[in-house]
Order: structure tokens, then sequence, then C-alpha cells
């Protein structure tokens, strides 16, 4: 970490002649639009330069899109004292050539800004989305030279710090990270260049670890080893408990406020290489409080806030004029929820009318009312489809996980899509939901016989389509479903092939209704990883030895490899994959993640769960409102984070842009 | 029925243009420059003639390609407008909009017909890690064969095919710590490339062309029949 004496240098020139012999090369040059080189030192005036490398830890193609690192990478590089560059995770071929190396030895994991080592930063930083990136983590530790468990580093080594959604439970990696912080970034970020640049102009007193117990006492930055956890003999947690003065108890998440004042990206990154998102995506707001019990970004990113309209318009136009998108997607959780939703369709479909310019909403919810939206969206003529979510098949299904959409309201929506022209919707749901049956899953392909029906009848026409594609449910941490039992991978895919079978049966339909949905293996891997414990990093070091990456990829992914890696890294402690997975958990247990402070009261989300069982077996009809529109309901975030709902609307109208 | 999207009107100018590949982003593939390329347009906000159809698209005409990784001061693509521009402008605004390494060197207005028939021949200069007289006497081998088959692996599978008759010259000298190959290849079909030569010259001579050669191509163009030299394709004249 100590500043090395002069610039390292750049690996680029011995890259240079082995990129013929990889695929996609351009993937590994940069040279992005609005991509940053700094100067190493560039802090004004002799002050102390920090430095960070940003990785999304999957492959470029992924991670080059990803909005968190490109905030986090323009927000950084704004200030003149600090240099920010990207990692991506190499393929296997580029690991090869990289291991293989020359006459100076390996190829280290290098920035494709500069092509400086990873190694010489101050921090290196990973936005984990998914807990499916955690062995890109540790290839990429690797490969920088960097030791894989944080108490082997040195001063020379960077402070690994994880973020994203992944780091509100981070102690399946909690020995391989020196810290994590919770929430939005933006501000953290700024306030964690500003602690090293104090501790480095003070001459580093007390090393690493001085630097870190100083981001530890904020009270805002997780540092795993100022924390001892005790196990209770059952396997379960006893305690975990700061092993320092000092240290907070918890361990609370950043809320960013006024998202007007933060519109970013406002340079966005354009890729030469082929992305997963080819367009220009704004956040209309952050945050959702419609309840869904299963859904953990709608419970960790509370309280909602806003963009405004004007702040809209005015993202998007800077966005594409500095990008050469002609997409623009408008980005949240739920966005057909902005409370100026319909005039920011309507706003952006007249400033854009006559162009390429496309608009799109990623998700959208089953009500009527988003058929206009669409409308207004698919003015210029491009359709894209239309995706709705009910997510459970049955109504008591959708009671279970607060997502409150009966059938009538499905089948008036589509209803409205096919006679407005559209002949394909996409219906998504999920499978494994706590105290699901046969019977509840079997009721999809009720539904979506319906909705073809319904389809043919009125657009008379016989062509049209439905996709149904369903996604296992995961139990993840800091919602109301982290105590419950995962349902066994055997039991999912059976009851997907019933399903499936039922679909094809049909003589009627069958053939109108897409079926699209994967094995459970892979969302059992997911669950060990979202609510395990420290002891679960071992499986994660051991599956990476044996040559695991790219999980999120199924053509990399082995189920075996981290089946039996789990045996042996378990053996002997009485857990299993099981025991971290499949088995409820009760009132008293001490969850791995219960000491980071996500805002949400945990007798809040024990009650909600005590209510979605009330709700399964039809001795509650309770039913969780949206704290937007009616009175709170104490989920306990704004009380305990001191922060507000921000939200419209304005009454202020998008104008017409001038023609320059 | 759903209504038919409205025609589009043809294009009122046609522009040629000239471009460079340089430095790493040589690494360009011809679809990751078409990507970056239609960007550039609508950053720099060109008048764009479209297509017609549910999905128009902006009038593009791309000819010619180098191959992903190798650099080139010579690569051609032609655009059609909805107004007529001044080309110096576009040229400007153009060179602004893409990113540093694919930069514009020229850009003219059409006089019409096809510019991938004008491309009938592309003049290469091959940087390789060789001893230079080794290098040499292969290329003084090679010229001297008839036929030098030569397999590379296309869409259709392992091909097999003659690398020499597409030579109209090739020369060998010292360069750096290696040697330097002068090449023309005229375009045939199946289509030569430099890196079809080089295993030509490993085939018959057992030239090892040591790490990673850098081909760059200096020109593209109409092929004199007569001196073997490279035209400029956008001089108008044949």
């Amino acid at each position: 970490m100590s500043a090395p004496a002069s610039a390292p240098e750049s690996v680029f020139a011995r890259l240079e002649p082995r990129l013929p012999s990889v695929s996609k090369p351009i993937q590994y040059v940069g040279g992005e639009l609005n991509s940053t080189v700094k100067d190493w030192d560039c802090a004004p005036d002799g002050g102390h330069t920090v430095r960070w490398a940003l990785m999304y830890p999957d492959a470029y193609e992924v991670g080059l899109p990803n909005q968190g690192v490109q905030i986090l990478y323009e927000v950084l590089n704004e200030r003149d004292w600090i240099v920010a560059e990207r990692t991506y995770a190499v393929w296997p071929d580029m690991e090869q050539v990289m291991r293989t190396g020359d006459e100076q030895g390996p190829i280290p994991q290098f920035t494709v800004d500069a092509h400086r080592p990873v190694r010489a930063f101050d921090v290196f930083g990973l936005s984990f989305s998914t807990e499916l990136g955690y062995t890109n983590m540790l290839n990429a530790l690797d490969l920088a030279g960097i030791p894989l468990h944080s108490a082997d580093r040195t001063d020379a080594d960077p402070i690994v710090l994880a973020g994203g959604h992944a780091a509100f439970n981070p102690e399946p990696i909690a020995d391989f990270l020196d810290a994590a912080v919770l929430g939005d970034g933006e501000e953290v970020v700024l306030a964690i260049s500003e602690v090293i640049r104090d501790w480095k102009s003070e001459g580093e007193p007390g090393g690493r670890d001085e630097v870190l117990r100083r981001l530890a006492v904020s009270g805002n930055i997780y540092v795993p080893r100022f924390y001892d956890v005790a196990y209770a003999a059952d396997g379960t947690i006893e305690a975990v408990v700061p092993n320092r003065p000092g240290i907070p108890f918890r361990v609370r998440k950043h809320t960013l406020m006024d998202l007007d004042a933060w519109p970013y990206p406002a340079k966005p990154l354009v890729p030469l290489a082929e992305t997963v998102h080819e367009r220009f995506s704004v956040e209309i707001f952050r945050g959702c409080t419609r309840g869904c019990r299963f859904c953990q970004a709608g419970m960790i990113t509370r309280p909602v806030r806003e963009r405004s309209i004007e702040t809209i318009g005015d993202m998007v136009e800077n966005g594409i004029r500095k990008s050469g998108f002609e997409e623009v997607g408008l980005l949240s959780l739920s966005s057909a929820d902005h409370t100026e939703i319909g005039d920011v369709a309507k706003g952006l479909a007249d400033r854009y009318e006559g162009t390429n310019v496309s608009l799109s909403l990623p998700s959208t919810r089953v009500d009527a009312f988003n058929i206009s939206l669409a409308n207004e969206f698919s003015r210029n003529g491009r359709r894209s489809g239309l995706t709705f979510a009910p997510e459970g098949g049955s109504e008591r299904m959708r009671k279970v996980i607060n997502k409150m959409v009966t059938e009538e309201d499905l089948i008036q929506t589509v209803a409205a899509a096919y006679s407005h022209g559209w002949r394909q919707v996409k219906l998504y749901f999920m499978v494994g939901l706590p105290t699901e049956t046969d019977e509840d899953v079997l009721q999809v392909a009720d539904l979506a016989r319906k909705v073809i029906a319904k389809g043919r009848e009125v657009s008379g026409r016989n062509d049209i389509r439905c996709t149904v594609s369903i996604g296992g449910f995961v139990p993840k941490p800091h919602t109301p479903f982290q105590w419950a039992a995962q349902l066994d991978h055997e039991t999912t895919d059976e009851r997907l092939k019933k399903l499936r079978d039922t679909v094809r049966d049909d003589k009627k339909y069958g053939r109108a209704i897409g079926f699209r949905y994967h094995d459970g293996k892979p969302g059992i891997i997911e669950g060990l990883l979202s609510r395990g414990d420290r002891r679960v990093g071992a499986v994660i070091e051991q599956v990476w030895r044996d040559g695991g990456r790219f999980d999120g990829w199924s053509e990399h992914f082995s189920y075996d490899r981290w089946a039996e890696s789990a045996e042996s890294a378990l053996a002997g402690s009485g857990l299993d994959l099981a025991w971290f997975t499949t088995r409820e958990r009760d009132y008293d247990e001490v969850l791995p993640w219960d000491h980071l402070d996500s805002g949400l009261d945990k007798d809040w989300l024990w009650a909600d769960w005590e209510d979605a069982l009330a709700v399964a077996d039809g001795s509650s009809d309770v039913e969780v409102e949206d704290c937007r529109w009616t009175p709170c309901y104490d989920c306990g975030v704004c009380p305990e984070m001191n922060t507000e709902i921000q939200i419209g609307p304005t009454g202020r109208q998008l104008l017409p842009l001038s023609v320059v | 029925m759903r209504a038919q999207p409205e025609q589009q009107a043809p294009p009122v100018q046609r522009l040629r243009i000239r471009y460079a590949k340089r430095g790493r982003l040589r690494f360009t593939s011809h679809r990751d420059f078409s990507r970056a390329f239609e960007r550039a347009i609508f950053r720099a906000r060109l008048p764009m003639a479209y297509s017609s159809g549910f999905n128009p698209h902006p009038r593009i005409s791309y000819a010619g390609a180098s191959p992903t990784g190798a650099a080139s001061e010579a690569e051609y693509v032609e655009i059609g407008l909805a107004e007529v521009v001044d080309p110096a402008v576009i040229h400007a605004q153009l060179d602004e909009a893409l990113p540093d390494g694919l930069d514009v060197l020229a850009v003219v207005e059409s006089p019409g017909g096809s510019l991938a028939d004008l491309l009938e021949g592309s003049h290469w200069l091959v940087d390789v890690a060789a001893d230079p007289e080794a290098s040499a006497s292969a290329v003084a081998t090679f010229l001297a064969t008839e036929a030098v088959l030569v397999e590379r692996m296309t869409k259709k599978g392992l091909r097999e095919f003659d690398c020499r008759a597409a030579v109209v010259s090739l020369s060998s000298a010292e360069h750096a710590d290696g040697a330097r190959l002068d090449l023309v290849l005229r375009h045939a079909v199946p289509a030569v490339r430099p890196d079809d030569v080089l295993a030509g010259l490993a085939s018959v001579a057992g030239l090892e062309p040591g790490g990673a050669p850098l081909l760059t191509r200096l020109a593209q163009g109409p092929l004199d029949a007569e001196t073997g030299e490279i035209g400029d394709p956008l001089s108008g004249r044949r």
C-alpha cells in the first residue's frame, strides 16, 4: 500500500504480442470512449494520491455496462487526488496466457485503463451484484499476486474491499476481504479515500492495521478481522463480537439522499466490444417499498428516492449525446412506480419523436397502466417485448410473497396488451417459494392457458404467444424469508417437470406457450453463498483451487465440484450443504449478518415472516401496503438510518429540446 | 394487420471515408468497429439516410475490413446522407466522435458505383521476429514456387487453398530485431491474407515468424495490372 517511488509500469507491452492468441482481445485493451487515464501521482501540490482498482468480478461483456462500477469510477476520478481504474475477470484463455507469462514471469491482473498491476493500487474494490462472482474474486487476487487471505497481506498489498448487494452478507468471503461496505457507494468511496489520504500524509502510522482500524471506527465500514465469531455446539452462531476497543457492534449501511445531486453516470463508458446491455440507462429512482417478501433488493435499498422528471430528462439527453447509444432504459426496481412516470414517458417520447432513439422499461408491473406506458415507448414503431412478473403461480402463493396481483389483474393487463397489437408477452414466475406445493406451481399452466385464450379472443388471431419463464427462489439475508428453508433441487426439478409436461400435453394451447427454466442445482449453491457464514469461505477456496471460475455461466458452473468441495471443506464440522440451504432457521438463531445493519428491524422481519405463514394456511389475510401511499408500517429503516421517502410529483413537465 | 412503416427516402449524398486502425485499437474486430462507427455517427449527429422497414438502419456499407489484430492505414466505408453536407465537415465531426486509434483520414463524395469493387488489392507490411537472411531466402523460395498450399480454419471448416497466386509482390528487408516483409496481395476468392502468406513461407522454407507478427495495411484499392501498384480508391480515377 505504501506508494511506490514511481508509477508501476504498464503491462501492455507484455500483453500486446499475446493478444492475437486470445478470444475477443478488444476486451483487454481499454480505450473506451469516456474512459479516464490519470497520472499515477495526480494529486496537486505534491499531495498524496489515493488509487482505486475497481472490479466487476465477471467477464468484461457483463461487467462493463454495470452502473455501479461506472458511477464510482466517475465519482472517484472527478477528484483531482484520486485515480480510479477498472479491471474485469479474464477468460480462461487469457488466464493461461497470464500465468504462463514471459521472461519477467507471470503477467499480473491488470486494469484495462492504463494496464497497471492491480496490486500497486491502494484499494482493490469489488462490486458484487451476485454471490456467484466469489470464485472470480479469488482468481483475480491470485493473478494479481495478492495473498488470498486478509491475514496474510502486508503493507505492500491493497485494501481488498467489497460492495454491492451481496456485501450485505459478506461473511462467506470474510477471510478474503479487508473491508466491506453496505449500501450506496457514491459518498462512502470518497470518505474511504479521505481516510486513506490522511493516513498516507501522516506517513502511514501503524501500517495496514491502523488504516483498517480508522475505517472500522467510522461505523460505516465493516472490517471482518475486528470481529470474532463464536459457534455453539449445534453449529449455529453463538455471537459475533468486536475484538478490540472502539469497534462498533453493528455496521450501518449507507444511504444516498437527494439523487438529483448525483446525476451519474454523466460520462457513460462506451465499449468497443459487444456487451450484454447495449443501451444507456438512467436510474429513475432507488429503493422499493412494495414489500415483496422474497426481494432482497427491495428490502436493502429503502427508502424510495426518486430523481425528478427534469433530472431524468437531462440525464437521458446528456447520456445519449455523450455515448451515441440510441436505446435508453429507465432503470429501477419497479419503474412504473415513479410518481411521474406517465409524464416522463410522454415527455421523452415527444422529445425524441421522429428519431431512432428508443425507450424501454426493464420491469413492468401487472396493471393496465403499463400498456399505455408501453404505447408511448413504442411510438416510433419499435416494440420491445412486454414482461410481467406475477412471481407466484397461485393466488395463495402471491399472497404469501405479498405480491398482490389477482388473476383478474393479469388477464385484464394482457388483454390490453394483445388488443393494442402486442403478439407476445412474457410472464415471470418463481418456484420453490415457502409453503409451495405442486398444485401452486401447476397453476402457472392454468394462468398461461387463460392468457392465451384471452389473447385469441381480443385479438381475433391465433398466432399470439406467451412465454413462461421460471426461476428458482433463493432465500436472501435481510428479507422476511431469511429464515425459510430453501427447496431442495430434486423437488424443484420435479415440480418444473410436472409443469412442463402439463403445458406440453395441452393440445389447444400448449404450442402457444413457451417454457423457459433452469435446473435447481445452481440455486442451491447461490443459497449456500447467500446465507452462509465464515465457514463457507473454505468451500469457496476449495472450489477455486479445483478450477472453479465464472459460476454465473452455466457452461462453467459445476454443481458436482461445489458439492464435493462442500463435503471436503466442511468435513468434521457437522455442517453440510443442506444445513446452510434447506434448513429452516428459528427466531432465536443468530444469523451470520445480524451485526450488519440494513436498517430493517429484525422483529418486523420476523413478524412479516409469521404473517406470510399465516396467510399461507389461510389463518390470516393480512397484506403489506406500500408506505409511499399508505401509512408507515414500521420496517424500521427511516428512523434507524435517519432517512426519509423522497418522491414527487413535482408537477413539472419536460420541455421540448431546443434544436442546436 | 399492423401498419407498415413508411418508406425512407433514398440518400441524397454518398460519402466514402478512409480511416485508420492504430495502436491498441487494432484489436477491434469488424463488428466492434461497426458498432463504434454507428455510435459515432449518432454522437456527431450526422444527417444519415436510413433504410426502410420496422428497424431502420443507417445507410452504411463496409468494404474490405482488415482482420482483428491487424493495424491499417487504409480501411474504407461508405455512408448515405439525407442532406448534402461538405465532406470536410463530416471529416471533422466523425473524427471527433470516434475513439483515438480509429482515425478518419479522408472523406470524399462518391462518384457512384461500388466501393467494394474498387478494392482489388492491398499493400501490407508484416514485421516478423525472424533472422533477416532466413527471411529473404524464404521469400525467394516462395516466389520461385508456382503454388503453395496452406490450410486455414474458416467458418466452413478447415480449408486448403493456394496462397501463392494472390501474391503480386513480396520482398524482405532487415527491420528492428527482425525482418519486415513488403507484400502486395490481390483480393481473391478464397481471400488470401498476410498470415496465409506467412504460413506459406513456413511451409516452403520453414520460416518461423516468432511471436506475434505485426500486420499493417498501408494501402487498399485498384490494382495496376502492369506496375503491380495499389491505387487510391478515392481518387475517382481507375
